[in-house]
């Protein structure tokens, strides 16, 4: 299940756009958790899914989105804190969910989308549709609890879930060897009596064409598969902390901005496959885009007060004494 | 065809077996999902539905209340029994985190119509860790609706309520009801209103609002009081969050005295937030000070003797009452 020529092209667009809305980012607003660096695993993963597949995001959201094909304007609008923004201005930068493109929540909380991946599993499963659920996580998530509880309930039930491991290394400042009894975190589908794949991160086709094969075995009933996507965070892991110690060394930084890049990396491969024209068209095409969407997001009003109360329930049921908080 | 109105004799358990089974008939979309299940009186249930509807879980409390949440996000309805209330600690992070917040946080882009079944284990004889009544808990996060049925026929209705509502609903069972009888309506329609209060009793000189399992006491201390020329209103809040203030305050209107029964502890209790309610709105009525007869602020001891001394009796809340002559 190769990508044809178009999807190629889709899959740098996406990469592009990832790239450079972060760029954005810290050019308007210095804001988040970014995820350049690791574009190929989230569009070679998002790639393999439909629209109507599940996702579940990140504290570092903005990736995933995107990959999965959201429209731009509202995500950047969100950032900004704006009305406009896809979630209102009541999310924000760790928060950046469409449901439009089945993307079903983003947590802050690290271990937080385990058990939400694998309950839209096991909703596509009872109403008996072929929907599949993919759940971004990090190398720092696998120590949460909800780590083991959720992948065991999705192994018991044959759930059709793909647990997907950015794996970049560390978390916020520890590296997977001090907090790893076994480092290898595709391994620990051993535990559960699922398939464990580690693939490399860097290389867009590798994670789509693994990615794929578990999304067709999660179709196909046979359950759910740990992949670890091997790949590495270019920048802090917020560019609101400042990191006070050296915990990786700059020649690591160094090696995987110009040798590992993996935007730089595809871009290689389409122009050896004859594609430099496509390419910088939709260079020209994704600069576009995002001065568009900074420009909408700058221009958009603020929130409202109350909006936030409109946002509370599906029934409100006498939120009158609620507001009065405010006064 | 039944008959309008007609009714039949069920135990408070039985009666939320029933709303399930109802729900579960009316909405192929209604999944039951919990530990044991079967032991917990949906033993039933497994005759006439799918497995695949009827999920035992593992013992993974904080997973599988968010993969409620997940399956409520996708078109699910789940109930899911978090059997014991103490439990629901382990789990308050997919509760808070992500069921009470995920509406808010993307803007309203996302419903979670998922109903959370726990029951509080106190005068069992289960010790500090089984014996929890943590409902004040989560009546101090917004985004989540709280229920606390005293009657079967109210367990029944709102359950079903809950589970035709679009938000997340967490009902507190408990155990000390489990077996009343009662007479619950039969017509699978017959819900009962989330966020309403009922008046159980009718009186003039007092009010006493009543939390879950302190309702037979306060009936009681009700009778009691009348005995002793003092006429009680007894109100039932149903419903913990959102809070039915209105009926609280008209009857305290009335009475000019508020005593509130509530098996919580004592700080930061659900009667705390009744007294502070009606001090703020209806402070001009009173004619003596609110009171709370309520669990002191200490864990439940295994010791039944001592436990059964911590919680709502009838004679505690006619001391109450008394003091405000
Ligand atoms: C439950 C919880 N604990 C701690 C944090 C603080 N925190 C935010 S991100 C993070 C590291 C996560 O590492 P990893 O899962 O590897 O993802 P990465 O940041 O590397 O993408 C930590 C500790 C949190 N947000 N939630």
């Amino acid at each position: 299940m190769a990508l044809d020529r178009e999807q190629q092209l889709e899959a740098f667009r996406r990469m592009l756009r990832i790239r450079l809305f972060e760029e954005a980012l810290i050019a308007h607003n210095p804001v988040g958790h970014l995820s350049i660096g690791h574009e190929g695993a989230i569009v070679g993963a998002c790639m393999a899914l439909r629209d109507d597949d599940y996702v579940t995001g990140t504290h570092r959201s903005h990736g995933h989105p995107i990959g999965k094909g959201a429209e731009i304007g509202p995500l950047m609008a969100e950032i900004f804190g704006k009305r406009t923004g896809i979630c209102k201005g009541l999310g924000g930068s760790m928060h950046l969910t469409d449901t439009k493109m089945g993307l079903i929540c983003e947590s802050a909380i690290v271990g937080g989308g385990f058990p939400l991946a694998t309950g839209a599993g096991l909703s596509a499963q009872v109403r008996g549709t072929d929907q599949a659920s993919l759940c971004f996580f990090g190398d720092g998530a696998t120590n949460q609890g909800t780590f083991g509880e959720s992948i065991n309930m999705a192994a018991v039930w044959k759930l059709p879930v793909v647990y997907f491991c950015e794996n970049n290394g560390y978390a916020v400042t520890t590296p997977v060897s001090m907090s790893h009894g076994q480092p290898d975190i595709a391994r620990r589908a051993d535990g559960f009596g699922i398939p464990g794949i580690t693939v490399d991160g860097q290389d867009v086709e590798a994670v789509h064409a693994v990615t794929a094969d578990a999304v067709m075995r999660a179709r196909r009933g046979e359950g759910p598969t740990l992949i670890e996507a091997r790949t590495y965070r270019f920048d802090e892991h917020s560019n609101r902390l400042a990191i006070p110690i050296e915990y990786r060394s700059q020649e690591e930084i160094d090696h995987y901005r110009n040798e590992r890049d993996p935007v730089a990396l595809y871009r290689a491969i389409l122009i050896q496959r004859d594609l430099l024209a496509d390419i910088e068209a939709i260079e020209a095409e994704v600069r576009e885009t995002i001065d568009a969407a900074v420009t909408f997001a700058k221009e958009s009003p603020e929130p409202e007060t109350s909006d936030l109360w409109d946002n509370m329930y599906a029934n409100p049921i006498g939120l009158d004494r609620a507001m009065e908080g405010q006064s | 065809m039944t008959l309008a109105n007609s009714t039949t004799r069920l135990s408070y358990l039985q009666a939320i077996v029933e709303a399930q089974r109802e729900e579960m008939r009316r909405d192929e979309n209604v999944i039951l999902m919990g530990e044991d299940i079967a032991v917990y009186g949906a033993q039933s249930l497994f005759d006439e539905f799918d497995a695949s509807r009827l999920r035992n879980t593992p013992i993974s409390e904080n997973s599988f209340v968010g993969v409620g949440v997940g399956a409520a996000l996708t078109g699910l309805r789940p109930i899911v029994d978090l059997t014991i209330a103490s439990f629901c600690y382990l789990a308050s992070d997919q509760l808070i985190n992500q069921a009470a917040k995920l509406r808010f946080m993307t803007g309203g882009q996302l419903s979670v119509p998922l109903v959370v079944r726990t029951s509080t284990f106190y005068n069992n004889r289960t010790a500090a860790q089984h014996a929890d009544r943590p409902y004040p808990l989560f009546m101090n996060t917004p985004g989540l609706k709280v229920l606390a049925p005293a009657t079967a026929s109210d367990a029944k209705g709102l359950l079903k309520a809950a589970v035709r509502d679009d938000d997340p609903v967490v009902i507190f069972e408990d155990i000390n009801l489990w077996n009343k009888k009662e007479d619950v309506p039969v017509d699978a329609d017959v819900l009962v209103p989330i966020g309403k209060a009922a008046v159980r009793r009718e009186g003039n000189d007092v009010t006493i609002v009543s939390i879950a399992g302190c309702l037979p006491h306060a009936m009681k201390a009700a009778d009691d009081l009348a005995g002793r020329g003092i006429s009680a209103e007894v109100i039932d809040i149903r419903t913990i969050a959102p809070l039915d203030s209105t009926t609280i305050l008209s009857s305290v209107a009335k009475t000019g005295r508020l005593v509130i029964a509530d098996n919580s502890h004592r700080v930061g209790s659900v009667a705390s937030e009744i007294a502070a309610v009606v001090c703020e709105e209806a402070f001009d009525a009173l004619k003596r000070p609110v009171r709370r007869v309520t669990a002191p602020q200490v864990h439940v001891p295994y010791n039944g003797a001592l436990e059964k001394g911590l919680f709502v009796t009838r004679d505690k809340i006619v001391a109450a009452v008394e003091k405000l002559n």
